[in-house]
């Protein structure tokens, strides 16, 4: 899907400082070379199925499947990785790849707290240094991940300027990988920012649509009909959806944050409201004024409290491979309490409103059709939050 | 062809940046005509934009302050229209990808031209895309500035061959910001950039002494200084334009000084 400059469609390329220019296309040269180095592969996968805990279960949610009365439900639980989400994923992959080059320092941004707690456990494992950015609000909303992180040996540093979430948390990575190259590895969280990351992101998540399809196949011997996953910047939607790309057969199905809904200005969902701009590296869709100023967008989850989506969701969009769909915060906290008393799965509240869309969508789809809904990461780092939005004050 | 050229012939250019609105247009107006008055041989006018990655805390508080006085892109146009009847020196905008790419690049670099705007510095928009608003820059006269970092190393000679109006050479690593020592070896870059083109070349990012400004003057062809500018303006606000003009002074009569002689 990418052409030699990044682009997917008219989205991506490399709108950054010439301070980093080379940077980017040293990493985007290793890349190359140790994606089909048998070596990088296998030490890859060893961390993957060893220290990860993959393959992820695809399990059969059979009273969510009778309680909604329509398409047969499979979760695909990426909240049973290690760390607690499918932030490992890309980070095990990129924290091998800045080994190989000879990097000893791992910067990130961090919105819920997810991939920051990811780049620390990596980080700590490989011997390496950590410095993660976190927006100041999102330090309040996800306090125990930034206890996490300090505790794996990061050091976790707010950020207060402009609206002080992962926007914020992106621009100041940047800005810190622009004063140091050298030995510093920035390790993004998601499919976006300038040529390489959303096509080494994207790679690194793929993991988990290769395993829906192997497992779906072997449970039923078919694809399914749909697949369902959250989009902020949109790594685990694509890692969801890459490998169904070429089966037109398959519904993709991005659910993005819409706040407090898509006519308001409390919300943050980017291809219901935003349009083409250019911003963090890349062309794709942001949720802007008339000036080009980027909206102070809203959600209740952190991990989609972003203005932007990845260029390569931007080009799905655009040629009408992929759906985007909007879900408030008031129907994600709905199904973020409908799959714990139904399943017993507590899912991250991003997860949740995979989950809300799946629930709308089920209903309408006849028995013998089969959903995947991605549960991106579990929710135990959302339960303080979510009792605060039902009036119940929690201690942690 | 823009008239950026007639900054450079009267010896070591002063390059002064100023963001529009900071922290009302009135007072950037004074600011603009303080430091021509003092010597600025070439103006810098940052259009803020709400998300400024390649600034330090001062230019990005800069940025702040226009954007909650309401400044838009529309009345920094207005304005320029204004200042352009008795400000000569050549002048260019310094500001971010999207404010042109949402303005819409035609609509954006035509009204560059139409109110006597000389180039365009945007720091997100490095050689390998410039595509996205160089010919439409070309077409209407106004130079897109490029700039080159302590980091382009073997990408020195192809941005030079390239570039237009002045080369914008970055002093250090990082954002924008003040800084006490300035340590990449800029002579041994901008002898690469003298093989490579006869534009002129100034060093921009963390200069704000005038010793800074003569050392820098000395290797290249002139200084650009905006965070030490913007930080008078944080700290006098309305009554910062008196101090501009003394620090312009200042800078450009050290820059004036022959530096072997010391």
């Amino acid at each position: 899907m990418t052409n030699p400059n990044g682009r997917f469609g008219i989205h991506g390329g490399q709108y950054i400082p010439e301070t980093l220019m080379n940077a980017v296309m040293e990493l985007e040269e290793a890349y190359n070379h140790y994606k089909n180095d048998p070596e990088f592969n296998r030490e890859l996968t060893e961390l993957f199925n060893e220290y990860a805990g993959r393959p992820s279960r695809l399990y059969y949610a059979e009273k969510m499947t009778k309680d909604l009365g329509g398409a047969k439900i499979y979760l695909k639980r990426e909240d049973l990785n290690h760390t607690g989400a499918h932030k490992i994923n890309n980070v095990l992959g990129q924290a091998l790849l800045a080994k190989k080059m000879g990097k000893t320092r791992l910067i990130a941004e961090t919105g819920a707290g997810q991939h920051g707690v990811a780049t620390a456990t990596a980080a700590a494992l490989m011997g390496m240094e950590c410095v993660v950015f976190m927006g100041e609000e999102d330090t309040i909303r996800q306090a125990l991940n930034v206890y996490r992180m300090r505790l794996l040996g990061a050091e976790v540093v707010p950020v207060k300027s402009g609206t002080a979430t992962l926007k914020d948390a992106v621009s100041e990575a940047m800005r810190e990988w622009t004063s140091r190259i050298s030995d510093t590895h920035y390790c993004l969280g998601s499919v976006m920012g300038p040529h390489p990351f959303p096509t080494i992101v994207r790679d690194f998540q793929a993991v988990i649509s290769k395993e829906i399809r192997e497992q779906l196949l072997q449970k039923e011997g078919r694809l399914p009909d749909a697949v369902l996953a959250c989009v902020g910047g949109g790594s685990n939607a694509i890692g969801s959806f890459y490998h169904f790309i070429g089966d037109e057969g398959v519904r993709l199905i991005g659910c993005e944050a819409a706040g407090r809904g898509v006519d308001t200005f409390e919300t943050a969902a980017t291809i219901a409201t935003g349009k083409v701009g250019i911003f963090h590296g890349m062309k794709s869709y942001f949720c802007q004024d008339q000036y080009g100023q980027i909206a102070p967008v809203y959600s209740i989850s952190a991990g989609l409290d972003y203005p932007g989506i990845g260029p390569e969701h931007a080009h799905l969009h655009d040629i009408g491979r992929a759906e985007y769909v909007p879900v408030t915060d008031e129907e994600a906290v709905t199904a973020f309490e409908y799959l714990a008393k139904t399943e017993g799965i507590i899912p991250a509240i991003e997860s949740a409103h995979a989950v809300a869309h799946a629930m709308k969508l089920a209903p309408t789809m006849d028995p013998d059709q089969i959903m995947v809904i991605t549960i991106s990461g579990r929710g135990d780092k959302d339960c303080a939050a979510i009792a605060r939005y039902r009036g119940e004050d929690l201690y942690e | 062809m823009s008239n950026i050229k007639q900054a450079f012939e009267n010896g070591k250019a002063f390059i002064a940046f100023v963001t529009c609105g900071d922290p009302d247009l009135e007072t950037t107006a004074a600011v603009v005509r303080a430091a021509v008055q003092n010597g600025a041989d070439l103006i810098e006018l940052g259009i803020p934009f709400s998300d400024p990655t390649a600034e330090g805390p001062v230019i990005q508080g800069a940025n702040v302050r226009a954007l909650n006085g309401g400044v838009t892109t529309d009345k920094i146009f207005a304005f320029v229209k204004e200042l352009r009847r008795d400000v000569k020196v050549p002048m260019v905008f310094m500001t971010y990808a999207n404010v042109v790419f949402s303005y819409g690049a035609e609509r954006f670099i035509s009204t560059c031209r139409e109110i006597e705007i000389d180039g365009l510095i945007l720091p997100d928009l490095p050689f390998e895309e410039k595509e996205e608003f160089q010919p439409v820059c070309r077409q209407y006269g106004v130079d897109l500035i490029s700039l080159i970092a302590p980091t382009s190393e073997h990408r020195i000679a192809m941005i030079a061959k390239q570039a237009e109006g002045f080369l914008y050479l970055v002093s250090s690593l990082g954002v924008t910001g003040m800084r006490s020592e300035i340590t990449t070896d800029l002579a041994g870059i901008v002898s690469v950039i003298r093989e490579n083109s006869d534009i002129p070349c100034a060093i921009g990012f963390g200069i704000s002494t005038p010793e800074q400004a003569r050392k820098m003057a000395d290797i290249s062809d002139g200084a650009i200084v905006g965070s030490a500018i913007v930080k008078l303006l944080e700290q006098y606000g309305k009554d910062a334009p008196g101090y501009v003009g003394e620090y312009v002074k200042a800078m450009k009569s050290s820059m004036r000084k022959n530096l072997q002689i010391t």
